[in-house]
């Protein structure tokens, strides 16, 4: 005890703290960290066929190593699951250059797609393809209905009917989405959306939110016609036109009506 | 234009004049009528009312449609006030519906929830409400929109038409508070919107922000202060006023349109009793009927989907209910440079003016607006018969243009819809409609005011040379023309009863001594305005015009005294037709009934 006591004063002490610290809260860290997602891994195989689609259908933009051009960015570290949500929406390979890439017809089928994710991710360390444990959506619905509200709503509008971002680009809807991209988009943040990591959202907060909004898809609406779940805009809309239409018209009927 | 038949006379309507009391064995009614009456005198009045004489138009059940809304508001908000319970204080929800279970939320959103969910026929009522509200205003609108271009606010009706308008405005006052009651996320946002609103006034805003909800947002006082000013302080004021803007218009008796047997001095409909009551109790019973389908089908205001409020959480299209739109859209109009600092403050005029400002300002606008046109025109006579918006061709336009700069402010609100919906960029979308806000009014004004002039030349042109039936006619030395067809003397009397008033010509600036005379600047104003107003003009055909047109020869069958009689200026000032004058010209000078022709 005298020992440490005697250099507790050692210029070199207080580096030590600092270190033994830094391993201590490091080592929790990793041992209390939410674990990644992660499914299956994938073969050397599937990596060389990957190379190959992805110099057929990605390089023009991204660059014959994938480290972009000026057409499209580098995909070195965005990991498997950019590319599968990018090619498993049908938003790569671009068909045209526009404000945002859409969701559109999908291109590539499940072992191509597989094929080009390990390819990527053989580029650098990203994140992987999550695991259906968390992507089936048996979350808790009311959880991730308040997890949506305070992380997501305020672009895709509280039930994900989309909503508009600045010069034409877009919170797309959420509508009929698979469990699987919806994972991937909050791992990801594709286009203008911002990345949720495993910190910030555990993998059962995420599959929460899936739960949340495939409930929005199958709900009974208990109110009648939903008019889009747009909010006070579409409801606006409808008293204008068919409201008041079908009042007026009682009034010109019953006018028309001698006694 | 009689409407009865000889059964129900004059005559007929005056048989319950007897004055003597009924004989025994008059039926039950007549019995407790006459004890009433023997207690409180109301029968006088009551056979006053049944004898008012309504005109009958569409257009003149927009306002109905609005009571009734009102009516319909009254019913089924008491009905929510049994279950709903006005308090911020916390909660955790346990009801029937999955998706909020567990979830932390204020009484008021789990009683608005329970209303939905668990009570008996919670939901339908809620949205009959929600719905109802959103057409009283609509209507409500309309109907100012018809008492505007019909001319209709006219002496001696420009109470009416303030009364309305402070109705209009308490009304909007209203539905904000009703929609901010159930505190989802939807309506809480808009108490921090308009929290901001209270911030922006300069100097004041803070402590009236901090008087409105007791302290700091959102605190727990706001919801109950905003439950009894929605259910008991408006709702009190709203019904004695609509009371009293009910009384003036049988006091005024309702206007009709120009037609022939209507004159300055009858009105010419249905009596109350029995066929206007028959009716409008039926209307009552559409209106109720439509509005409890539209509210049967389609969903209004979801607050199970929105969420409790979160002052941390906001959703994309948080817009207010519509009628509170153009206001919103002006703040998303307004560009960001009118927020400066100045003196070691921040002046927030980007959203004062959009709003705090504009409210008032409109409202004073159209307050404003009969008083002016009376000023311009110096007309002092009573109106009783309506115009058509065509023959008061710059007043349509400017109501018009006023409807358009309106629309582009409500059509902002939903930038971010629109944008979405129709894939363009939101920042283009608020640029047009910023240019819009400017050109859009004056562009509305021209259009509408050339439509109207080339209208009445139309009428004219119907008036003198009849309706062109298409048929050739040769004549016997082998010229061919078209034969025209002359109006009957019905249809050609809407078209040449109305006056047109001519410009004031500026007078004399001194008097002949040379001296300045008082308020010559503001009778200069006055005749450039009424410039403005009057000089591009057409009037109607006069007898001798139309005389004139028949001796050309264009049709020789018409009778001098069909040409006589459709003329109103001839007659003094006074259209004449087949029904009985009452009274002197006074509004309130025959006050004991009125009758319809015949
Ligand atoms: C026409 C050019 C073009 C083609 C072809 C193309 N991309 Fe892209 N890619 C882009 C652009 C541009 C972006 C950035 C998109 C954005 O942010 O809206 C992008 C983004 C991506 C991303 C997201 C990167 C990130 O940071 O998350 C992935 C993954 C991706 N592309 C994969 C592919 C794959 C795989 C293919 C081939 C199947 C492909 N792309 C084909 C232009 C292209
Ligand atoms: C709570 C809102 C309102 C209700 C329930 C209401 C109801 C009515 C009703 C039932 C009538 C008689 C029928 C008709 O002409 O439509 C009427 C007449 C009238 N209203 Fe309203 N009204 C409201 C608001 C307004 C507003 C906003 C204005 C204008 C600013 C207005 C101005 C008038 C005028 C001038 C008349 C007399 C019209 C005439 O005799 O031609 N009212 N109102």
């Amino acid at each position: 005890m005298s020992f440490l006591a005697a250099r507790r004063r050692h210029p070199a002490a207080i580096v030590l703290v600092l270190l033994l610290g830094l391993v201590v809260t490091g080592g929790l860290y990793t041992a209390l960290a939410p674990k990644d997602a992660k499914a299956a891994t994938a073969t050397a195989d599937d990596v060389k066929a990957g190379k190959d689609l992805f110099l057929a259908n990605c390089a023009s933009c991204h660059g014959t190593n994938a480290n972009g051009t000026a057409a499209g960015p580098s995909l070195v570290g965005v990991g498997a699951a950019a590319v599968d949500f990018q090619v498993g929406t049908g938003r790569m390979p671009l068909t045209q250059p526009g404000v945002q890439a859409q969701r559109n017809k999908v291109t590539m089928d499940a072992t191509e797609t597989k094929q080009l994710a390990a390819y990527v991710a053989s580029l650098g360390p990203g994140p992987a393809v999550p695991a259906t444990e968390y992507t089936n959506g048996n979350g808790n619905i009311a959880k991730g209905g308040e997890l949506f509200r305070v992380n997501c709503a305020m672009c895709h509008n509280f039930a994900g009917s989309g909503g508009a971002l600045t010069r034409g680009k877009f919170a797309p809807s959420l509508r009929n989405i698979e469990g699987k991209h919806i994972y991937e988009a909050m791992l990801t943040g594709p286009q203008s959306m911002p990345v949720f990591n495993d910190t910030n959202l555990s993998p059962q907060d995420k599959n929460d939110v899936i739960a949340y909004l495939h409930n929005v898809d199958n709900e009974a609406n208990a109110g009648g016609h939903n008019l889009g779940n747009l909010g006070p805009v579409s409801e606006g809309m409808f008293a204008w036109t068919i409201g008041i239409g079908l009042l007026i018209g009682a009034a010109v009927w019953l006018g028309r009506k001698a006694a | 234009m009689s409407t009865e038949t000889p059964a129900r006379s004059a005559d007929a309507l005056r048989k319950d004049d007897d004055t003597s009391a009924p004989a025994k064995g008059a039926g039950a009614v007549g019995a407790v009528a006459s004890w009433v009456d023997e207690r409180t005198g109301t029968a006088k009045g009551f056979r006053y009312l049944m004898r008012k004489v309504f005109p009958d138009h569409w257009s003149f059940m927009l306002g109905e449609i609005a009571m009734y809304s009102l009516v319909i508001l009254l019913l089924t908000g008491t009905f929510l006030t049994f279950w709903f319970v006005p308090s911020a204080g916390h909660t955790v929800y346990d009801g029937s519906y999955e998706p909020l279970k567990g979830i932390a939320m204020s009484e008021a959103y789990a009683s608005t929830v329970d209303i939905s969910f668990d009570v008996r026929g919670g939901l339908i009522i809620r949205q009959i409400h929600h719905w109802a509200a959103l057409l009283f205003i609509v209507a409500i609108m309309l109907h100012m929109f018809r008492v505007f271009f019909t001319g209709a606010f006219r002496k001696p009706r420009e109470i009416n038409w303030i009364i309305g308008l402070t109705l209009l405005m308490l009304a909007l006052v209203e539905g904000f508070a009703g929609y901010s009651l159930p505190d989802d996320l939807l309506s809480g946002t808009g108490l921090r919107a308009a929290e901001g609103f209270m911030l922006s006034i300069p100097v004041l805003g803070s402590y009236i922000s901090y008087m409105v909800f007791g302290g700091g947002f959102p605190g727990e006082a706001i919801i109950p202060r905003l439950f009894t000013v929605h259910v008991l302080l408006l709702p009190a004021i709203i019904v004695g006023l609509f009371t009293a803007h009910i009384i003036l218009v049988m006091v005024h008796k309702h206007t009709q349109y120009p037609g022939p047997g209507r004159t300055e001095k009858n009105v010419v409909g249905f009596p109350m009793m029995p066929v206007y009551i028959a009716k409008a109790g039926g209307f009552f019973f559409i209106v109720f009927g439509i509005t409890a389908l539209i509210a049967g089908l389609v969903t209004i205001n979801p607050i199970w989907a929105y969420g409790p409020y979160e002052p941390t959480q906001v959703t994309a299209g948080s817009q207010p209910d519509w009628y509170m739109g153009f206001a919103d859209g002006a703040l998303r109009l307004l560009p960001g440079f009118l927020e400066f600092d100045l003196l070691g403050r921040t002046w927030s005029f980007n959203i004062f003016l959009g709003a705090i400002a504009l409210i008032p300002v409109l409202f004073t606008i159209a307050g404003a607006y009969p008083f002016l046109e009376a000023w311009i025109t110096g007309d002092k006579r009573e109106h009783h018969i309506l115009d058509r918006p065509r023959n008061a061709p710059t007043r349509t336009a400017l109501g018009m243009a006023a409807i358009s700069f309106y629309a582009v402010l409500f059509f902002a609100a939903g930038n971010d819809i629109m944008a979405i919906k129709l894939h363009l960029s939101i920042n283009d979308i608020t640029n047009i409609l910023r240019l819009s806000a400017v050109i859009l009014p004056p562009l509305v004004f021209w259009v509408t005011k050339r439509i109207c002039l080339s209208l009445q030349r139309r009428d004219r042109d119907l008036v003198l040379h009849g309706r062109e039936t298409g048929r050739i006619v040769r004549t016997a030395d082998g010229r061919f023309f078209e034969a025209h067809e002359p109006l009957d003397a019905h249809t050609r009397w809407r078209l040449v009863a109305f006056e047109s008033n001519r410009p004031l010509e500026l007078p004399e600036g001194s008097d002949s001594n040379g001296v300045r005379r008082m308020g010559a600047a503001k009778q200069r104003l006055r005749t450039r305005l009424s410039g403005f107003w009057f000089n591009d003009r057409i009037e109607a055909v006069t007898p001798a015009e139309l005389a004139a047109a028949h001796h050309r020869g264009e049709y020789e069958a018409l009778e001098a005294a069909a040409v006589e009689d459709s003329h109103p200026q001839e007659f003094g000032g006074h259209l004449h037709g087949g029904a009985e004058e009452i009274g002197t010209s006074h509004a309130y000078g025959h006050l004991e009934e009125e009758k319809s022709d015949r």
